[in-house]
């Protein structure tokens, strides 16, 4: 096994390399916290205000505005817009050109997890053993999902995610003769069989291909794209149009009471897939979508 | 929209006269309870000691909640519903107590909907994720049971117009099989 020093690499290939203290991500994740749960972002209040426009249903219309006075509440006085504040769910892009000094990374972060649920008044929701169930006191451990990037930045993204609409989701290992159609179908069904549990209106993050978790990662990534932005994709931008179009159909509605503003959004995450599978994963946003990233 | 003022406690011919799609705005005491509160409270009926009860259900109205922490200055933290299917195993027995309604968000199972009637009781929704704005209407809360349970400890929450919309009612209507015929596009 070969071990390169930093230092060497520096010298010799000139390579800038970034140093980032863990003090300053303990920090930034536990303000996070704080804002994510109490600022929801605007293309979700947009996404809000377009459903209000559009929603049939009279009780669904007033269900639309109520969520947005409760936003504006939520950020005037700065308290979390949802009692669940959520699983404390971190992505980070860690660049390869990054040195983090003072300490253990993934600590830095939890200790900003904890800080930001304990000062800001948030609810801790996790507990420690899924069967023991004994409640961890402070909102620890947070989900980390890792990728090292090119580059010399850290980027960190926090999504606080809901236990009701998490609870909604599901995978499916479809059969690559199942296609299109197939896809179609089990989003539909996921949809149907959440009814008014997830409070809806609700944002869908589909994730197709990969392996069983790879599918279910890409649907929880899915759901962090902006709401009213475009796929990349042109064939899933169209399908994301269609299933919008078709869980809206359902007639479930705002908060499940009836109406046509079930879904804000739908989003399609694809990646590679075995000859032999087509992995489906439906992860369910609320309406209290929240997330809030910064580049270090 | 026409809505509905209710106070608590409530009787048979108050609940009675509700149907589903109505809103509702309620006044007076309500409780909360979630799952460990629920368990606790149906194992004490079980166990026939009905008068250890954090509270007696007759006419009562229980809330599924659990609030965020308070904020110092304020009366209560944010605090919508919670999925009312995890609290089915146990609602039937409070509502053969008297209990009149439960609030919470999302389906109710069969046997749930089969003791409202039986027992005149309604299940009324609360909009999930409006937890900063539902605020608004609790005036005072105190926990009075099972502190050890933190976020899930019984409290007694004064409400000044809570608003709610009728789910079940009396008459075993569903407001979320209703709802979704007159919307759904065929
Ligand atoms: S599903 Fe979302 S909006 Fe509903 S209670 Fe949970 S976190 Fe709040």
């Amino acid at each position: 096994m070969y071990i390169f020093n930093c230092e060497q690499h520096l010298a010799k290939g000139g390579i800038k390399i970034k140093t980032i203290n863990t003090s300053v991500i303990t920090e930034n994740v536990a303000r996070m916290c704080q804002e994510a749960n109490f600022n929801l972002g605007e293309d979700v209040m947009e996404a809000f205000k377009k459903g209000y426009e559009q929603e049939v249903s009279a009780t669904g219309k007033d269900i639309m505005q109520i969520l947005i006075k409760n936003a504006e509440i939520a950020r005037e006085e700065q308290v979390p817009m949802c009692q669940d504040c959520g699983y404390a769910v971190i992505f980070l892009e860690l660049g390869q050109d990054v040195r983090i000094e003072g300490g253990d990374l993934y600590e830095a972060i939890t200790e900003g997890v904890r800080r930001g649920y304990t000062d800001g008044y948030l609810r801790k929701s996790i507990v420690s053993h899924p069967l023991e169930r004994k409640n961890t006191g402070d909102n620890t451990p947070p989900v980390i999902h890792t990728k090292i990037v090119p580059g010399e930045n850290l980027k960190i993204t926090l999504a606080p995610k809901g236990g009701g609409s998490e609870n909604m989701s599901q995978i499916k290992m479809m059969k690559p003769a199942d296609g299109v159609e197939g896809v179609k179908d089990f989003v539909i069904e996921v949809a149907k069989n959440a009814g008014p549990n997830p409070c809806p209106p609700v944002i869908l993050g589909v994730g197709i291909g990969g392996t069983m978790e790879k599918a279910a990662l890409l649907a929880k990534e899915a759901l962090l794209r902006e709401i009213g932005s475009e796929n990349e994709d042109p064939e899933m931008a169209k399908l994301e149009e269609e299933l919008l179009e078709k869980v809206n159909n359902l007639g479930i509605g705002p908060q499940g009471l009836g109406g046509r503003t079930f879904a804000l959004a739908v989003h399609i995450k694809t990646y590679a897939a075995h000859i032999a599978s087509l992995p489906v994963a439906v992860n369910i946003n609320c309406h209290a979508a929240r997330h809030k990233e910064v580049v270090l | 929209m026409t809505q509905i003022r209710l106070t608590t406690p409530l009787t048979d011919a108050d609940v009675e006269k509700l149907r589903i799609g109505q809103q509702v705005l309620i006044s007076g005491l309500i409780y909360t309870g979630r799952d460990a509160a629920h368990k606790r409270m149906v194992d004490l009926i079980k166990a026939g000691k009905v008068n250890e009860l954090p509270f007696d259900p007759k006419g009562q109205i229980i809330y599924y909640v659990g609030p965020s922490p308070t904020k110092p200055g304020r009366v209560v933290g944010s605090c919508g519903p919670t999925t009312s299917y995890r609290m089915d195993p146990y609602a039937p027995e409070l509502y053969k107590l008297g209990l009149k309604a439960s609030i919470g968000k999302g389906k109710r199972s069969p046997e749930v909907i089969e003791a409202m009637k039986k027992y005149k009781g309604v299940y009324f929704a609360a909009i999930g994720g409006a937890a900063a704005l539902i605020a608004k209407s609790i005036k005072s809360a105190k926990v009075i049971a099972y502190p050890d349970l933190g976020a899930e400890a019984v409290h007694e929450f004064v409400v000044e117009d809570f608003p709610v919309v009728v789910v079940n009612d009396t008459l075993g209507g569903d407001l979320y099989q209703e709802g979704i015929k007159i919307y759904a596009v065929k």
